[in-house]
């Protein structure tokens, strides 16, 4: 299995090019709005009937072990205005040891009130099923620390976690800023585990709040930058901020007319349980119409 | 693992999986309702409080509000509202009279908070300037043609 992964992995992204262009040539593209967020999120769903592709890797730096290479392939549903409903598939490669599939989320996000508030709410499931070997960081939670990434990936590989996901989504936009604060807990589902506890909080503002007459790439209104900060916040019988990890990361993203995001984010621990430095950057591509599309194929709606 | 940890494990996954397989049928279920002579479509113009639609568009004045407001249309509404504001299947024509009654501010309310229940997301990720160019090209259109 170690020796192919590699081969599945090149076989997956192949996959992935392939519905990129099927899509292409079927579902309209939409230019894309999107925050530069990579961990924390914003009340904002994906448009009904969209769908969006993306890609993301992060690389760490790892102490009393190998460095790392974390990604994840992301396909995000707009089910309604209301439900946004996503598919993770994740894997890393570890330095000087494999590269291995890690597992799969499903994610759900709900959005409970009709018009905008002075803080917004979303509600957030999701369910993981993966392996101990996990390195994507999407979230941080309960006492995860730098030193738990330190494990062979040979060892790693062998827990299998079945996890359930709870988060409370807050966020405003005012001015051109968003703010966006986001509380999670999480249940492993196997062996016993306790409740565990994390946050992340976001600020981002684009560089331009008017758009401009023209259509451009680098006009100061495609660009979005900002800060998160996320971190854990121990578990159900030792809450608090002892032996958790934190980290800060400034973010960007560029909104290009020609309907792709780019995303960069170095992020930077700030305990000693931290990883000392983050580089995470993605790429998504969104698609509207995909729902209408597959109306179609099953012949529902005539164009 | 216990027997009963395994179950649940598995109906939860299978019931997500199924979430997410009904998910684009449930998304047209939705979209299949906007009806062509459906006028109740507009009332949620008449729901913008009293405050929200007396303000007034702080680029009426700004002659390149219409251009930039054209080209934030064709991304972000034309999929729905058809390339001129004509309508389309999943959207009403923004040329009708009750839009074109409707003031600047209303305008700027409904594209705010958008019409979740009906299938129009939230705009409030746009920036508030971005928000009146749209209005200002909304109000540069002309009436929908007799056809129409």
């Amino acid at each position: 299995m170690q020796k192919i992964a590699p081969f599945l992995y090149a076989t997956g992204l192949h996959l992935s090019l392939v519905l990129v262009l099927v899509l292409g040539g079927t579902a309209s593209i939409a230019h894309a709005q999107e925050s530069p967020y990579i961990v924390a999120y914003d009340h904002y769903l994906e448009e009904p009937g969209s769908l969006e592709l993306e890609y993301f890797s992060t690389f760490g730096t790892q102490r009393d072990g190998n460095d790392y290479h974390a990604f994840w392939g992301e396909i995000e549903y707009g089910a309604t205005a209301w439900w946004t409903t996503e598919l993770y598939v994740e894997g890393q490669t570890t330095f000087n040891d494999s590269t291995i599939f890690t597992g799969f989320r499903f994610e759900n996000r709900i959005r409970p009130l009709q018009r905008e508030h002075f803080i917004n709410p979303i509600l957030y499931f999701e369910y993981e099923e993966i392996s101990g070997a996990d390195k994507i960081l999407k979230e941080d939670e309960g006492h995860d620390v730098e030193a738990d990434h330190a494990v062979p990936n040979a060892l790693a590989r062998r827990e299998h976690n079945h996890e359930l996901e709870f988060k409370l989504l807050l966020s405003k936009t005012f001015k051109g800023w968003n703010i966006a604060e986001n509380t999670l807990a999480a249940k492993n589902l196997t062996g016993g585990n306790p409740w565990e506890f994390g946050y992340a909080i976001g600020a981002s503002r684009p560089l331009a709040l008017k758009a401009s007459a023209q259509r451009c790439s680098f006009c100061r209104e495609n660009f979005v930058a900002g800060v998160e900060m996320y971190g854990g916040l121990g578990d159900r019988h030792s809450f608090g901020l002892h032996d958790t990890s934190h980290y800060v990361a400034p973010v960007v993203a560029w909104n290009l007319p020609s309907d792709w995001t780019l995303r960069l984010s170095p992020g930077f621990g700030l305990n000693d349980n931290s990883h000392r430095f983050l580089l995470r950057w993605g790429v998504s591509r969104e698609f509207s119409g995909f729902g209408d599309m597959i109306a179609r194929l099953f012949g529902s709606h005539k164009p | 693992m216990t027997t009963i940890q395994g179950a649940i494990i598995r109906l939860v996954s299978a019931a997500m999986l199924l979430a997410l397989a009904v998910s684009p049928i449930w998304a047209q279920k939705d979209s299949a309702r906007l009806k062509k002579d459906d006028s109740s479509v507009y009332d949620e113009l008449a729901k913008a409080p009293k405050k929200a639609a007396a303000r007034r568009n702080p680029l009426e004045n700004d002659p390149e509000a219409v251009e930039a407001g054209a080209n934030l249309f064709a991304l972000h509404c034309s999929e729905c509202h058809g390339a001129t504001a004509e309508g389309g299947r999943k959207a009403p024509s923004l040329r009708a009279e009750p839009v074109r009654r409707a003031t600047p501010g209303t305008l700027f309310w409904i594209l705010t908070n958008g019409v979740v229940r009906r299938g129009m997301p939230v705009w409030s990720k746009l920036p508030e300037p971005q928000r009146w160019q749209i209005v200002s090209y909304l109000k540069s259109l002309p009436p929908a043609e007799a056809s129409n």
